[in-house]
């Protein structure tokens, strides 16, 4: 009987959390897919509609912001997918003096990172000529710390008489990490990926910053231009531009909600 | 593998990775100290050296402590409701519960949104009269409330969203943790008749601990480096009340153009990070012994 009880104080509160934890972003969502008038009287009643995806869609260069944003991701995680894994394979397989200290030195960025860093970042890329460019907002990012921990662990886990055999095999030092290494850590890869490309859909501080025209404005700082209230937008078209700009991580999560949060828990423990 | 390195390889595999991390880590923190003691030049008159002034300056500055008041509060009511929250929303959705995807996704979906859309979607939720918080109070016969443009509200409207944004996000680490939890030792525990309250408390909590050091960790790290929703949502105010640090090193450097001080105010920040570090560090070993 009590068991019973429990369990029914267990559901209810499980159900109100999780529905005050949606109602901000349900609230958005049903924002974008009526009229204007409706954003402030909730009527069950009210119409559907598309349009303010379609006014938004137009009112913006939107199209142009999302190209930069794919842009953007695709240079970095190449870099970072590249550059960690020879990092990490240098720390895993050879010994040289100083790589304790090395390795520490590359964490630093874990605590220091590039965002807390912006005034001088900003000052070297002005005086090398890259603000405003794509590449400049991804050079910061190329070499990632976190990166290189994670592929470092899961190198460290790759059998070490696997790497032997394939020396006597008479292997090369790439031919041994493309097809011995990276095939055995395959999922990290791809969790890391997943983060990486998140991280850069998501980011805006140092892109707001380091960008000035619409030409390499990535989402995030396309849609805050675009959502500034002050210039009298209306309500109904910046939560429909808000939820344009994230559709496709939405979209990507609720497909791969599985393996996405596998992928992150796996992330997370290692 | 023991393999000796040869000149080329470091070359290819450590050189040229980690002198772009020097660039854009190392060398900005030691050039912000060292222009920390510069003032800023014009094309007219190159700066010159002026000694601490910028840290004088930083020592008398009301806005700052302003600023680091609102940062220790934020940190200090974000970080533990977060964590709280968190394992709350883990046992939840670990339960035999119907409906543990569905409440997944809505305790993850907040993780997955950019900052910015997440303040887009809370500016309008705490908008005066129009959005849901309003319109909460209405129904309850209260008088709509300002949140963000009031002085005593502006701060805390900001942590609450930020506690929504992050919760759901260690709550995936806290959900890996639960399920790591071998299930003997509980099926032991309650045969010995303990509650399921005490099997949590004593059994399930314990082995969370190095995940709540993890998920501390890097909450404290996020409490200092995301100011997204200050930029779109307040812009620190008003009169500053929801001014964060990074932000204000924002405010000062790109909207004030004072570059000088926005270096000072950035070694004050990897000086408070580091001290944040060394602090943890010191906590993580004395739990490690304790173990």
């Amino acid at each position: 009987m009590k068991q019973g009880l429990d369990r029914i104080l267990f559901s209810t509160l499980a159900i109100v959390l999780a529905a005050i934890w949606a109602l901000p972003f349900a609230y958005s969502v049903w924002t974008a897919f009526h009229e204007e008038k409706y954003s402030a009287n909730f009527q069950l009643s009210a119409p559907w509609t598309l349009e303010n995806f379609i006014v938004a869609w137009q009112a913006a260069p939107f199209s142009l912001y999302f190209a930069n944003t794919i842009i953007l991701i695709t240079i970095v995680l190449i870099a970072n997918l590249v550059l960690c894994t020879l990092v990490a394979y240098a720390f895993v397989r050879y010994k040289f003096r100083w790589a304790g200290f090395l390795f520490a030195f590359i964490m630093v960025q874990l605590l220091i990172s590039p965002e807390i860093l912006i005034v001088e970042n900003y000052l070297t890329l002005s005086r090398v000529g890259l603000t405003d460019t794509i590449i400049g907002i991804a050079l910061p990012y190329l070499t990632s710390a976190f990166g290189i921990f994670l592929l470092r662990q899961t190198f460290l886990t790759v059998p070490k008489s696997l790497d032997e055999a394939a020396q006597i095999e008479g292997a090369s030092t790439w031919r041994i990490l493309w097809n011995v290494y990276v095939p055995l850590s395959w999922p990290v890869y791809l969790a890391y990926s997943l983060v990486s490309v998140s991280f850069h859909w998501n980011n805006f501080l140092w892109p707001l910053i380091i960008t000035n025209s619409p030409e390499v404005r990535p989402l995030t700082v396309g849609l805050s231009v675009f959502a500034t209230v002050d210039s009298g937008v209306e309500w109904s078209l910046v939560n429909a531009a808000t939820l344009m700009t994230t559709a496709p991580l939405i979209i990507a999560f609720i497909i791969f909600q599985r393996q996405f949060v596998a992928n992150f828990m796996r992330a997370g423990i290692k | 593998m023991n393999m000796k390195l040869s000149f080329r390889l470091a070359l290819i595999m450590l050189v040229i990775p980690c002198s772009l991390l020097v660039t854009f880590t190392h060398y900005p923190a030691i050039q912000a100290m060292i222009n920390s003691f510069w003032n800023n030049g014009s094309s007219r008159r190159p700066s010159r050296f002026v000694g601490t002034d910028n840290y004088l300056t930083l020592i008398e500055d009301d806005r700052l402590m302003q600023v680091l008041f609102n940062s220790t509060i934020y940190a200090i009511g974000t970080i533990p409701l977060a964590i709280g929250l968190a394992i709350g929303m883990a046992l939840l959705v670990n339960s035999r519960l119907p409906g543990t995807a569905l409440m997944r996704l809505s305790f993850f979906m907040p993780t997955m949104l950019p900052m910015i859309a997440v303040a887009n979607i809370w500016l309008f939720f705490y908008a005066p009269g129009i959005g849901l918080a309003s319109q909460i109070l209405e129904i309850f016969g209260l008088p709509s409330i300002n949140f963000l443009g009031r002085t005593d509200t502006s701060l805390a409207s900001m942590m609450f969203v930020a506690v929504w944004k992050e919760a759901g996000l260690f709550m995936i680490f806290y959900l890996a943790a639960l399920q790591a939890v071998p299930t003997n030792l509980k099926d032991a525990a309650r045969l010995e008749g303990a509650s399921s309250g005490r099997v949590f408390l004593d059994i399930v909590l314990p082995l969370l601990r190095p995940t709540t050091i993890f998920v501390a960790v890097n909450a404290l790290i996020n409490a200092f480096r995301l100011v997204d929703h200050v930029i779109v949502m307040t812009e620190g105010g008003p009169n500053n009340s929801s001014s964060l640090l990074l932000y204000y090193i924002y405010e000062v450097t790109f909207r004030q153009r004072d570059f000088a001080y926005g270096a000072t105010l950035t070694v004050l920040m990897v000086f408070t990070l580091g001290l944040l570090a060394i602090a943890q560090f010191w906590l993580l070993n004395r739990k490690a012994h304790y173990q």
